[in-house]
């Protein structure tokens, strides 16, 4: 179990509660500072970091140059002086000039160094589609992390996850990269376009505790307890799964991985082993896509439980178009027939 | 003083909402002030020129001083209505998507003069590399209106096949090309163009851009160390409008020099320009073409304008900045400016101003109308395949079979 806050919980988006995590630890924490593009006085383009510059000074919360190779870099350099530099970088899809920062130094320098240097410095940035922004305000590059050993990825799907997860991923020694699954922001977007969209209000997991406290990094949830079919999601897809094993009837264990590395493995084979079948669902392209690691696993440990084939839905392995935000979207619909699919008697 | 540490500088501007706006800090030189070398002067002699402002335009509208270019009314009387054709055409089209009819809006506003000077003045067969503000370059060469609206709308008239987020444009056939929401990248393909170009002994010229707050990043410097090192024959442009979204230029380093000057340290010259001002646009393009033929190789030239509008209809800058800050702006509206010296040497009217308003809000209204016709974003699009298309030069396996699984055959 999550350790609970001791201050009374309130109902919050997931932007309130990531940032009433960043506010928590810039309070407690003098070594803890933030800096991004567009987060200091104005409070970032998704309001995340607002009001944190003016209740905690500039040198705590501050702009940052359109330079995401420096910001990560100079994270890294911050985060071996002793510091626990937050940082944001505006859109997932532009961590990319960043990428060598990631890959060769924060993820290598405690393994290089001999322990000497080590770079905790958490990145926190908005991914994934659903909102029409096209190639290169859409995309789900998880995978390219996942592949990165030394880098830990952390995918919250609910406000409650937000703010533990985020707390933790801070005060975690290691570089996290921390995606927020922006389609979920103000509410729990469940792949519907045409339903209006739910604010985040009256979900039993929008209760967020006022101060301090954590959610473990590599502790999935299950958030449908079913005998007939494991499905494995993270960030939105998580709603997007529950809408879509509402549409197939069928009784289908639903869970939240919450963070892709590390790995709840036990939780997944555990469930696999009970259901038999298994039906990986993630935004982000196919081909190469973290379903393809998680189809992997779940073959080499549960081979011998598993009555169908693993399906995998995910995004189409073509750019993120952007009049066909709904054609690409994997929802609810392709997942229901993916389980169809796997139910259907050998 | 004992020395107590050190103290970490966090840049702030001179005003925010609710206070004044002030551009007391801003040096800005008299037209006709900063002097114009010899295009053939070698670099290291020009370091002084990134520090003044070339302008051409007086307060009363006159031209005046060493930058003035030979530029003959027919042309000024063009340069007027592709700014203005620029300036209707962002009102309308941002306000369809207030109407619900797009997804994504981005204003040039306050900007025109930079990329539709450049147009007019590049040839057929240079090549800009664009950012998103400066739809003036296809205007200025009468891209046909209607295809930008499909463009806007990813109808299934979208020129693009639906792919591309509304207004990153590309248009091959009029020296424009592919835009991408990621900053500073193309400034690169700008230079290995150029390169390409002298590789083949063309004569062809690329013209690259950057908003002075892509600046920071690593591409711009990279892009300058091989401008430099291989003489590349282009034009080197970043447009300072002052804000990058929320962050003004100080965050971008505007406080300690200026960005025309980062030239210095590459060996190129630059130049800082009065970006509202068409005609001194269109003399330091001109001094750099003439650079560049006489083989010296690329010019960084920083044009100083103003953002008078939000960074995209996902914004408002009245959350950061004093709400007439636009107004307060000491280099004008580069419209009226142009307008007003037109009016002075006796080539323009109220009158015909007027008219010219009223027939390109017309033109505007027509190419908006013929779009919606076809449909708005959702109410019309290509057909899906069109999705599978264009990844790789032909569809491998997998998008055979994910164009089979998405129905879309
Ligand atoms: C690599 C990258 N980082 C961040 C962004 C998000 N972003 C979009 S526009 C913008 C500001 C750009 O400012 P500037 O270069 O000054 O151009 P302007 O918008 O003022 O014309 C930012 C930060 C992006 N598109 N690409």
């Amino acid at each position: 179990m999550p350790e609970k806050g001791t201050a009374a919980n309130s109902s919050m988006s997931m932007i309130q509660a990531l940032n009433s995590a960043l506010d928590t630890m810039l309070g407690q924490d003098p070594d803890t500072l933030i800096f991004g593009q567009d987060i200091g006085y104005f409070g970032g383009v998704f309001r995340v970091t607002e009001g944190l510059q003016a209740k905690h000074g500039a040198k705590r919360c501050f702009d940052a140059p359109i330079a995401e190779s420096a910001i990560i870099g100079a994270a890294i350099g911050m985060a071996a002086y002793g510091l626990r530099p937050v940082v944001e970088i505006q859109f997932a899809d532009y961590i990319l000039p960043a990428f060598d920062q990631l890959v060769s130094e924060a993820a290598r320098l405690r393994y290089r160094s001999g322990g000497q240097f080590w770079a905790p410095i958490t990145v926190r940035t908005p991914y994934g589609g659903g909102i029409f922004g096209g190639q290169t305000h859409s995309q789900s590059p998880e995978a390219l992390f996942a592949h990165v050993t030394g880098l830990k990825t952390v995918i919250p799907s609910n406000p409650y996850d937000a703010k533990g997860l985020l707390i933790a991923s801070i005060e975690d020694e290691d570089p996290v990269i921390f995606l927020e699954p922006k389609r979920i922001y103000n509410g729990p977007f469940d792949g519907r376009p045409d339903v209006a969209l739910k604010s985040w209000a009256g979900h039993p997991l929008a209760e967020v505790p006022a101060g301090h406290y954590t959610v473990p990094l590599g502790q999935a949830a299950i958030r449908r307890e079913g005998n007939d079919v494991t499905v494995l999601a993270y960030g939105t897809m998580v709603h997007v799964a529950a809408a879509g094993i509402e549409q197939s009837g069928i009784d289908a264990e639903l869970i939240d991985l919450r963070s892709i590395v590390p790995l709840d493995i036990e939780t997944i084979v555990e469930s696999v082993k009970k259901t038999g079948r298994c039906v990986i669902l993630h935004e982000a392209t196919r081909f190469s896509g973290f379903g393809a690691e998680l189809s992997a696993l779940v073959q080499e440990r549960c081979f011998y439980h598993l009555e169908a084939p693993i399906e995998r839905v995910c995004g189409w392995d073509t750019p993120y178009p952007h009049a066909f935000e709904w054609d690409y979207f994997p929802g609810p619909g392709r997942l229901a027939a993916a389980l169809a699919r796997v139910m259907e008697p050998a | 003083m004992p020395f107590r540490g050190f103290e970490l500088h966090i840049p702030a501007p001179e005003r925010r909402p609710g206070e004044r706006p002030s551009f007391d800090h801003l040096k800005i030189p008299p037209a006709g002030a900063t002097p114009r070398p010899s295009p053939s002067t070698p670099a290291h002699e020009l370091r002084e020129l990134p520090y003044g402002l070339a302008r051409v335009l007086d307060d009363a509208g006159n031209a005046v001083g060493p930058w003035k270019p030979d530029i003959d009314p027919e042309t000024l009387r063009r340069g007027l209505k592709a700014m203005l054709l620029t300036r209707i055409f962002d009102e309308r089209l941002f306000r369809a998507h207030r109407q619900g009819k797009t997804s994504f809006y981005m204003k040039s506003t306050g900007e025109e003069a930079v990329s539709t000077a450049q147009s007019l003045l590049l040839g057929a067969s240079d090549m800009c590399f664009p950012t998103y503000r400066v739809l003036g370059w296809l205007m200025a060469r009468d891209y046909p209106l209607t295809d930008l609206v499909n463009q806007i709308y990813s109808n299934a008239r979208d020129p693009l096949r639906g792919r591309q987020l509304p207004i990153l444009y590309s248009a091959r056939d009029y020296g424009f090309y592919s835009i991408s929401g990621n900053l500073g990248t193309r400034f690169a393909h700008a230079v290995g163009w150029a390169m390409a170009s002298a590789y083949r002994g063309d004569s062809n010229i690329a013209l690259g851009y950057i908003g002075e707050g892509s600046t920071a990043e690593g591409d711009f410097h990279e892009t300058l160390t091989f401008a430099s090192v291989y003489h590349a024959p282009c034009i080197l442009c970043i447009t300072n409008n002052q804000w990058a979204i929320s962050s003004y230029s100080g965050i971008a380093g505007a406080d300690e020099t200026t960005f025309a000057a980062k030239a210095i340290g590459y060996g190129l010259p630059g130049l800082r320009v009065d970006g509202n001002d068409f005609l001194a646009v269109w003399a330091a393009t001109q001094w750099s073409i003439e650079r560049a033929q006489a083989g010296l190789g690329a010019t960084l030239i920083e044009f100083f304008t103003y953002r008078m509008e939000g960074h995209s209809t996902s914004d408002d800058p009245t959350r950061y900045r004093p709400s007439d800050e636009p107004v307060e702006w000491p280099l004008g509206d580069p419209i009226e400016r142009l307008r007003q010296h037109l009016t002075l040497i006796a080539e323009w009217d109220d009158a015909r101003h007027a008219a010219l308003v009223a027939d390109l809000s017309e033109q505007v209204s027509a190419a908006v109308k013929d779009a919606e016709a076809v449909g708005t974003l959702g109410k019309s699009k290509p057909p899906v395949t069109e999705m599978f298309e264009g990844v790789f030069s032909r569809p491998d396996w997998r998008l055979i079979e994910q164009r089979r699984e998405a129905g879309a055959e």
